[in-house]
């Protein structure tokens, strides 16, 4: 069974704090004031805060099972693990061709306009829970 | 607060107005908060610009920063707590005003503001005014030498109350050994600790949902307050207090049948003698389902009951609803903590009633009149021990249960209470405490950045039952064992040996007018 994050619209309360702790770890220093205020290139982050009126929820690579960015990828950069499940991004293949961001159902994956190449969230494969999961004030995203 | 003059729904016009001294001659009135905000800290995340429902923070882009407008901030600290960074800071406005003790800085303000709109002053949650709080100047005893305390953690300890009119006497029956007297309904509950009346419409559905599976996990009750009981919670149904208030809100049978208690709200503590108004803005569809009324009127609840003049018109309500579900729920009677509590409770109990609950000065709500929530009613100390006085002395204190409410802030305030003599507390602001509430005041407003005292969709989602039930569960728990241990301590091993056992009390600088009123003797005594 892939994990995934699955996100519940109803408990959503657009803190946008997923977005400040993931690209806090997906920073150099793991700081979020330094990442944020010193870092550059700025930390990328694999998650983001929909709205419209009342709704928000927070929406990042739900790691399909057929996994469509996978298969339109031209280089290679983009594989689904057959053991793990996670749809992997390898950032020294990817060209920058952007064709995954067409293929992709979700609207997950976004630009990378400073590299030239893609953000995706990665399921932090260094944490036991993501870290977007854990620091949810509201349990609106859970594994 | 805010004032209430033609259009009640005018207070809602400022919490997303930009500052008013950019649109239109300033008011008198200073901002109460000062929002400030360490840049080296701030990350323009926004999420504060977001979180606050009042309006006081804002991003300008064109500078990438984000701003405050102090006039807005009622100081709820939703913004500080969710503040990754923690980059803001509340802090009150630092305008001194001329030392004046008598002349304080509320009572300047109160003016100006009255004077700039003509209008009642209205409020949310408790008195906050410094009022003697008697359970500040209320010991409780140990054991120590000549009587053994007892371990809570190795020896059973009972906590169980049971609510509703007990016999004058009981007959069992010789032949069968089995009890002979026909017992009037008996609601078991695992803690003294209650939720109050809080209506749904004064609060979200999801605050509603929090308290009832609370009380579902605790095995207590909760109270639906005057609003009925939305459909998705009847499963909650054995945990549930029915009110039936003066606007008959939501009463229909299936309203009554899914309940466990039914309460006669006669008054309420936060505004004795003071009907109730919900704006229109708050009644969304659902609510207007609930309360079967049209979508977006005004929920209006007249100050008395229209049809309860009397004790003997109250005593035909109690039987109404007593006939409407065949005698098998306790009948409840809630008034405020007035003068003449006792001779009213002696009526009430006399009128049939199972339970009688009372609600003190220091009793909460959504929306009063500011005037009237800080001088109406007496304290509910006060008011415990006249009742509980004189229903015995009438030798009818078996036939009601005693409830008390009204700013029950910790287990050492329900142990004294039960020690005065109730059965049982209610609890309204602690447990909304446990889910957020920081006491801002600003419930009348509908914009609760806790998502506590709104129907509005966005705000609603604030609260997940998944997670304020759980924290109000925890607080509930917490006090159980606190009181377990304070029994302990005394050397009591159930509720039962402690209520109305005033024994168990000293007073700390009362007069001697005030212990004799609260049955107690002074420390050393």
């Amino acid at each position: 069974m892939v994990n995934r994050v699955r996100f519940r619209e109803d408990y959503c309360v657009d803190c946008r704090l997923c977005e400040v702790y993931c690209a806090t770890a997906h920073s150099q220093s793991k700081d979020v004031i330094k990442a944020f205020k010193d870092e550059r290139p700025s930390p990328t982050r694999g998650i983001s805060v929909q709205r419209r009126d009342a709704t928000s929820f927070a929406l990042n690579c739900q790691h399909c099972d057929e996994a469509r960015c996978a298969w339109a990828c031209v280089s290679g950069a983009l594989t689904k693990n057959p053991e793990t499940g996670v749809v992997t991004y390898n950032p020294e293949k990817c060209i920058g061709c952007w064709t995954c961001i067409l293929a992709c159902p979700n609207g997950a994956i976004t630009r990378d306009s400073e590299k030239s190449q893609i953000i995706k969230c990665d399921l932090c494969s260094d944490r036991e829970v993501p870290v977007c999961v854990a620091v949810c004030p509201n349990r609106a995203l859970v594994l | 607060m805010t004032v209430i003059k033609n259009n009640p729904k005018a207070s809602h016009a400022q919490s997303t107005a930009l500052p008013s001294y950019h649109c239109h001659m300033p008011s008198y009135l200073k901002p109460r908060f000062r929002v400030e905000r360490s840049d080296r800290r701030c990350i323009r995340c926004q999420g504060c610009v977001e979180q606050c429902s009042f309006g006081a923070q804002y991003y300008d882009e064109s500078a990438d920063r984000v701003e405050a407008v102090d006039t807005n901030c009622v100081g709820c600290h939703r913004c500080v707590v969710f503040c990754p960074t923690s980059a803001i800071e509340i802090r009150h406005n630092p305008v001194e005003y001329r030392d004046n003790a008598y002349w304080r800085p509320e009572v300047i303000e109160d003016i100006t503001r009255q004077a700039e709109t003509g209008g009642v002053l209205i409020t949310g949650m408790g008195n906050d005014k410094p009022w003697t709080s008697y359970w500040d100047k209320l010991c409780l005893n140990a054991s120590q030498v000549t009587n053994p305390s007892i371990d809570p953690l190795r020896e059973p300890m009972e906590l169980r109350t049971y609510l509703g009119s007990k016999p004058d006497q009981v007959q069992i029956d010789p032949a069968t050994g089995r009890l002979g007297t026909r017992l009037a309904p008996q609601i078991m509950i695992e803690t003294p600790v209650l939720f109050s009346a809080m209506s749904y419409g004064a609060v979200s559905i999801n605050v509603h949902e929090s308290l009832a599976r609370a009380a579902s996990m605790l095995g207590t009750l909760f109270n639906t307050g005057e609003g009925g009981l939305h459909p998705k919670l009847y499963r909650y149904g054995g945990n549930t207090i029915a009110q039936v208030a003066s606007g008959r809100f939501g009463v229909h049978p299936e309203y009554l049948d899914v309940a466990r208690v039914l309460e006669i709200k006669i008054g309420q503590g936060a505004k004795p003698g003071i009907g109730g108004h919900l704006p229109g803005e708050k009644i969304s569809a659902e609510v207007a389902t609930t309360r079967m009324i049209p979508t977006g009127t005004d929920a209006l609840s007249p100050a008395p009951q229209h049809d309860i003049y009397s004790i003997e018109d109250l005593s035909q309500l109690i039987y109404a609803l007593k006939e409407a579900t065949n005698y098998t729920k306790p009948v409840s009677v809630k008034i405020a903590a007035v003068h003449n509590s006792g001779a009213i409770a002696s009526g009430i109990a006399r009128a049939g009633a199972d339970i009688i609950a009372l609600d003190g000065i220091r009793g909460s709500t959504g929306a009063a009149p500011k005037i009237i929530r800080d001088n109406l009613g007496i304290p509910i100390e006060m008011a415990i021990a006249s009742v509980d006085q004189r229903l015995r002395s009438e030798g009818i204190r078996n036939r009601v249960s005693l409830v008390a409410a009204g700013g029950f802030r910790n287990s050492g305030d329900v142990t004294k209470a039960i020690a005065l003599g109730v059965d049982a507390v209610y609890i309204g602001t602690a447990a909304l405490i446990a889910m957020g509430c920081t006491e801002c005041q600003a419930c009348y407003t509908g914009r609760c950045a806790w998502g506590i005292t709104t129907t509005d969709d966005k705000l609603t989602k604030r609260q997940n039952p998944e997670i304020a039930a759980q924290r109000i569960a925890n607080l509930v728990e917490a006090w159980s064992h606190e009181i377990k241990e304070m029994l302990g301590a005394m050397g009591i091993n159930a509720i039962e040996s402690l209520r109305g056992n005033r024994l168990h009390l000293r007073g700390v600088g009362l007069t001697r007018e005030e212990a004799d009123i609260l049955g107690v003797s002074l420390a050393g005594e």
